[in-house]
């Protein structure tokens, strides 16, 4: 049962007012991409041991989708920030690296 | 024999005295009594039998520890199985039962078992149960099911109710006994907010039975001195018969209040369960003494050392005129202290440990209790009464060197701190070699969001024996607890505990340590479960050499009790077989509930016409009211028909079909979703939601639009509305309203963020009322206001105005193939409106129709329905819908999915008409079958059904489906197999079986 | 002795419009502070002035409250200022329902229903909570010492009144504020 602070209205949230999105930060292929850019975006996900970053949305609060950056084995939470972004902000990035040195995740690390 | 004391207990109120029955006779008990006590004051010492071997049980502990002293409590709406008798306070007129026997407890057939008991070792079941296979469902599983089991499964309704409580803290205190006392009194001097919860009804613990002082005072002194500074403290909720039920991620906590448990008469809720959040939590939970793993160790009357004390302290229950007392520790002799106390014999101490022990040893010798050293017991005798203990060498093997006569036994092997809830979300456990028990890692504490430790151990569940180290470790885990919580803790004098210097102990893991295979076959580990020390032997010689395998193997620490008493011995019999150190080999996983909680506590309010949300449309009173049968949508209630006084379902249906294609029917759509959507943007955005063109729409013109996922699959269908430049009205399926909306944001906020849109949810803000058939204008020609002919509102178009002086918006869309009009209106005004149109109606034979009626006529038009037609693997082009997916738009949800080379398939099944040859309903669901079987032996199929019903407008069955190359084979049968063993056949037809020019709903 | 711990009130037709919008721009401040007669509220709060209040229900969302008969005059009004703009005002009021629990366990009764944290600490007057009632969205403030006022959609009204009912009897007071 985990709580996420809600980047928008700053709710320190229940998980049971949220709702999950999975993985953050898929890029959106489309018309045009080859068969495993396109498999790619619909169905490989990360599952880390470690450190991760997932969507989440305040369903029964504020309605927003956030990301939250998540250690998956403690469920130590690194921050969360808006979705409106394609990548984790430098602050958590380096939260995440004074925490768990020499962690990388996709292309971010 | 057990009796009742003359003396006072400290839990017994003995002027008030209660009547409660046990197997159907009524016995006497006192206020303050729990079951147990109550059952031990009256000579009952047999409670129970056990799970395999069907042995006579008796109470073992005073605690939620207890395995064997399980019962079935009241009857019919509050009957309970497995009761411990040991945590059930007795009321008047409680009605208990022992469970697990037949035909009586005296006597009972199952006991032949234990005469088997060498054919039915470690894993029996496993051996016994596998060959021959086909033995396993007709006499296997039956005979284990009859034996399986404790208690009875309730039967009738709970008569009881429950609720929650959501408690926000900064510090939750697991444990009302000192330690945990202790830490309230310092974490509430900071002005913290503390919940202390205590799961038994009295605070204080074993101290005020164990002895010593605190701070000078006798420890019940100072417990009601503590609970009283603690009582005045505003930001101190202190919660007794509440259970830390398990520790959960971020700080979660379940406490299980039994409210009425011991008052059933008194009205409110039997039980809460509290949902907690506590910023840090400290674990002051106790610890439970071990038994000693001895032959007989399961005879009526051999009980915990501890328990015995409690017994004759708090209920003045004596266990038997004389008990031997067999330890390896210097506890155990507080308990013959405490029987001298009482007055009654204890013929011997029997101290595992060659030298014995220390300061408390000296003192029973001083009462003139004999004591032997470095003795253990080789068997006890008695069946369902212990009657005398043999004494043998510890050392040795088990000769018999005296019998000492007794009517009771009190072992003890040590005390293992409860340290489950500091377990459950993932605190880790050192084993102290001295003591012999896993006590907490203080450096590996389970850790939080934002991963600092927050559970912090106290007093006993810490490790800590003594009571100044008890008191010193719950100020210090209140100190602790008050600065992680980012508060700024007061200092407070540690309260000074005083007890005697205890010797060590001996850790003793059989007696005698050289025991042979006959008395090892005859040491309980596991009571309730029947698992002795020859099965965990037995289970390493097979290669069960996990701990966790050996548990599911031979049974060890499964059940209600989940081995409180019986783990560590177990471990510990297991790491010798192994010759393994101990924690090496670990525990089993600690898994929440601490003990048992009921189901309804977990249910809490959602029970009856709470269980879930019903959604009511504005007009459902209305149908309620002329007889609606209703259909669950989703959480939505929508009328299904509505039969007239006679009619079967079917009938009222066949009639709203026949009246709204006739006459004028009458649909509540208000659960259609309405989604306004807006801004410069809107246009591009509804071309990416919808496979069709949108920004094409003229403002006052809908269209119907079809929205697929990013795996091409359909996932909703609608007319969308164009209100003006900016804005769009999207109606969704009902169920795919809120579904809908929430695609509709996640898509504007994480993926087109800069795209001018807006959306708001309006499915609630109108009612809308379909009007539908030949008569439909007339009727609103009659109520006037608006321009309602086809030339000012065409088919496919919409207008805002007013009918019978109402403020509506008309959208002339059909989805039964007549004239129709759906005409949404404030939810307010619904039901004014509805009564409007019925009543003006009447002269043009309205009838209200319900959703089947509304599926057949969907049906005979072919028009398609998300979640019958569509099942999360259908794409549009499997349902012809190709003139609905646009060429020209670069791109829309699920555009890049229709190009995989599955979707392009020639051979998926495609939409068609089935038209039956015998005119009969085909059955829902079936399949259309092809030639051959498959490699599980099955028929093949070709296609299946997907719609089904009787058409009372071509008196015949009609269906639709999907179909191997179906629109290519236009008039061929298709064979569709009935569960009957029979089979239907149906010729492939067009989808629309009726007006396929749409003439009738475009006049 | 009435079993009844808080008053529960269904409360008569309430005006609501849902103000969609850069929260941030001043036009949108100015044209709802206008509408409702009252200040603007800070992220998660509601200002009230009898019957018209502003609240925060999201970074793009204002829910905009007054008496119902003055819901199509203020919704021109915020039409009018905001023209040029991107916006979207919608009339929501009948699309929900309001309940008024007055008592002084008010708080209590939330408790047994909402993970929100409504300790007085935590949760007071000026605050405004979109959370869960048990099995549904709900948003609440306190509307004045001993009540608090809760907003909920209009197809699940009955089955929250169900909840309020039973979560206020007496005899089942947690009594923990």
């Amino acid at each position: 049962m985990l709580i996420l602070t809600c980047p928008y209205c700053g709710v320190a949230a229940d998980e049971t007012e949220l709702t999950p999105g999975g993985e953050a930060h898929l890029t959106r292929e489309t018309v045009g991409a080859d068969d495993a850019a396109f498999e790619g975006y619909l169905f490989k996900r990360e599952n880390p041991k470690g450190v991760h970053f997932e969507r989440w949305r305040h369903a029964y609060g504020c309605g927003k989708w956030f990301h939250a950056a998540r250690c998956t084995v403690t469920l130590e939470v690194f921050g969360t920030y808006p979705a409106q972004t394609t990548e984790p902000p430098k602050d958590i990035r380096d939260k995440i690296t004074a925490k768990r040195p020499g962690w990388s995740w996709r292309d971010f690390g | 024999m057990s009796t009742r004391l003359a003396r006072d207990g400290r839990f017994l109120n003995k002027s008030k005295a209660i009547k409660f029955t046990f197997n159907g006779k009524q016995l006497r008990g006192f206020e303050g009594d729990t079951l147990a006590s109550a059952l031990l004051a009256n000579g009952q010492t047999l409670v129970g039998r056990s799970f395999k071997y069907h042995r006579p049980r008796g109470v073992v502990a005073s605690g939620a520890e207890e395995p064997n002293a399980l019962v079935n409590l009241g009857a019919e709406g509050r009957f309970e199985p497995n009761a411990r008798a040991t945590t059930t306070e007795v009321f008047e007129g409680l009605k208990a039962a022992s469970q697990n026997h037949w035909p009586s407890l005296d006597f009972d057939v199952g006991a032949i078992n234990a005469r088997l008991a060498r054919f039915l070792p470690a894993g029996f079941y496993y051996k016994m149960f596998i060959h021959p296979r086909p033995f396993w469902k007709y006499i296997y599983e039956p005979f284990i099911r009859q034996s399986a089991g404790l208690g009875k499964a309730p039967k009738a309704r709970d008569a009881d109710t429950y609720d929650h409580f959501y408690a926000h803290v900064d510090i939750l205190i697991i444990g009302g006994g000192v330690a945990g006392l202790a830490a309230a009194l310092t974490a509430g001097k900071s002005g913290a907010r503390v919940l202390v919860i205590e799961q038994t009804a009295h605070w204080g613990g074993r101290a005020p039975v164990d002895g010593g002082t605190i701070d000078g005072l006798d420890p019940d002194e100072w417990v009601k001195k503590t609970l009283q500074a603690l009582e005045k403290m505003k930001n101190i909720i202190l919660g007794a018969r509440m259970m830390g039920t398990g520790i959960y991620d971020h700080g979660y906590v379940l406490g299980y209040e039994r409210l009425t448990d011991h008052t059933p008469d008194q009205d409110g809720p039997r039980h809460r369960l509290w949902r907690i959040r506590a910023k840090q939590i400290v674990t002051a939970t106790g610890a439970i003494e071990r038994p000693l793993s001895f032959a007989g160790n399961d005879v009526p009357g051999v009980m915990l050392a501890s328990a015995i004390r409690d017994y004759v302290v708090n209920y003045a229950v004596s266990p038997g005129d004389r008990t031997v007392i067999v330890t390896n520790n210097d506890d155990a002799y507080r308990t013959a202290l405490a029987l001298k106390d009482a007055g009654l014999e204890v013929p011997a101490v029997v101290d595992a440990r060659p030298e014995g022990g220390g300061a408390l040893m000296q003192q029973v010798k001083d009462r003139g209790v004999r004591v032997l050293t470095g003795k253990g017991i080789a068997g006890v005798s008695g069946g369902k009464q212990v009657q005398g203990v043999k004494i043998c060498a510890q050392a040795g093997e088990g000769a018999v060197l005296e019998e000492i006569p007794c009517d009771a036994v009190a072992m003890s092997g040590g005390w293992s701190p409860v340290v489950h809830l500091w377990s459950h979300c993932g605190g880790k456990l050192l084993w102290d070699q001295e003591k012999a028990h896993f006590h907490p890692d203080i450096g590996r504490a389970p850790t939080g969001a934002d991963g600092e430790p927050f559970v912090i151990p106290a007093g006993a569940a810490n490790g800590s024996m003594s009571l100044a180290n008890v008191l010193a470790g719950g100020v210090a885990a209140g100190q602790m607890a008050v600065e992680r919580a980012g508060l700024k803790p007061k200092r407070i004098a540690t309260p000074e505990g005083d007890s005697v210097t205890e010797a060590p102990m001996q850790p003793v893991w059989m007696m005698p340590q050289g025991a042979g295979v006959k008395l090892r076959n005859k040491m309980w580990l596991d009571y309730q479960n029947d698992v002795k020390v020859s099965d965990v032997q037995l289970a390493a010689q097979e290669g069960f050499e996990s701990v966790e395998h050996t548990k599911r193997y031979t049974t060890l620490g499964m059940a209600t009790d989940q081995g409180k008493l019986s783990n560590i011995n177990g471990l510990a019999v297991l790491s010798n077989a192994l010759n393994a150190d101990i924690p090496q080999v670990g525990t089993t996983t600690f898994r929440p509930p601490y003990t048992p909680i009921s189901m309804g506590a977990i249910a809490g309010e959602a029970r009856a016409e709470l269980f879930q949300p019903i959604r009511k449309t504005p007009i459902h009173e209305w149908h309620d009211d002329n007889g609606a049968y209703w259909e669950p949508v989703g959480h939505w209630r929508r009328p299904y028909c509505y039969p007239r006084d006679g009619e079967s379902h079917a009938d009222a249906v066949n009639r709203e079909v026949t009246n709204t294609r006739e006459n004028l029917g009458l649909l509540d759509a208000s659960t259609l979703g309405k989604i306004v959507v807006k801004g410069p943007d809107a246009g591009e955005f509804l071309d990416m939601l919808y496979t069709n063109m949108i920004s094409t729409l003229k403002p006052g013109r809908c269209r119907y639009g079809l929205m697929c996922s990013e795996n091409g699959f359909l996932i909703d269908d609608g007319v969308v509305a164009r209100i003006d430049d900016d804005t769009f009205l999207c109606h969704t399926t009902t169920g795919g309203a809120d579904r809908i909306h929430a695609h509709m944001e996640e898509w504007l906020q994480t993926e087109w963020w800069d795209w001018k849109v807006w959306t708001v949810n309006l499915t609630e803000q109108y009612a809308q009322i379909a009007v539908v058939g030949p008569n439909a204008r007339k009727v609103l020609e009659k109520l006037g206001g608006m321009d309602v002919s086809k030339d000012t509102l065409p088919f496919m178009a919409w207008a805002d105005g007013q009918i019978g002086g109402i403020d509506v918006r008309v959208y002339r869309i059909s989805f039964s193939g007549e004239l129709s009009y759906e005409i949404a209106v404030r939810a307010g005004q619904g039901r004014a409106l509805w009564d409007a149109l019925v009543e003006a109606g009447q002269e043009f034979g309205v009838m209200p129709y319900g959703t089947e009626a509304l599926h057949v006529m969907r049906a005979e038009k072919g028009f398609i329905m998300i979640g019958d037609e569509t099942d999360g693997t259908v794409i549009p082009q499997d349902l012809g819908l190709h003139w609905a997916i646009s060429k020209k738009k670069d791109d829309y949800l699920g555009k890049r999915a229709h190009e995989r080379s599955h979707m392009v398939d020639p051979d998926r099944w495609q939409l068609v008409g089935l038209e039956t040859i015998d005119g009969s309903v085909i059955p829902d669901g079936a399949y259309a079958v092809a030639g051959g079987t498959n490699e599980n032996g099955q028929r093949n199929v070709q296609g299946r059904v997907t719609s089904t019903y009787y058409s009372p407008t071509l008196k015949r069955g009609i269906a639709m489906g999907l179909v191997h190359n179906g629109p290519d084979r236009m008039g061929e049968r298709l064979e569709f197999p009935k569960i009957d063993g029979t089979s239907v056949f149906a010729k492939i037809v067009d989808p629309v079986f009726y007006d396929k020019e749409g003439a009738k709903q475009d006049v | 002795m009435s079993d009844i711990l808080v008053k529960i009130h269904r409360a008569a037709p309430y005006g609501m419009i849902t103000l969609r919008g850069d929260l941030s721009s001043t036009a949108l401040q100015k044209a709802a502070t206008d509408a409702a007669g009252v200040a603007f509220p800070e992220t998660g709060m509601c200002v009230f002035e009898g019957k018209s209040g502003l609240s925060w229900m999201s970074p793009d969302e204002l829910l905009v409250l007054m008496p119902h008969d003055q819901i199509q005059s203020t919704l021109a009004q915020i039409e009018k200022a905001l023209n040029s703009t991107h916006f979207l005002a919608a009339d929501v009021s009948d699309a929900r329902a309001m309940f008024t629990i007055t008592g002084p366990h008010w708080r209590d009764v939330l408790a047994k229903l909402t993970p929100a944290d409504v300790h007085p600490d935590s949760f007071q007057q000026g605050h405004f909570r979109r959370t869960r009632l048990a099995q549904v969205p709900v948003a609440f403030w306190q509307s004045s010492a001993d009540t608090v006022t809760l907003i909920c959609f209009r197809s699940v009204a009955d089955y929250v009144e169900g909840l309020l009912v039973n979560a206020g009897r007496a005899k089942s007071n947690a009594d923990y504020f």
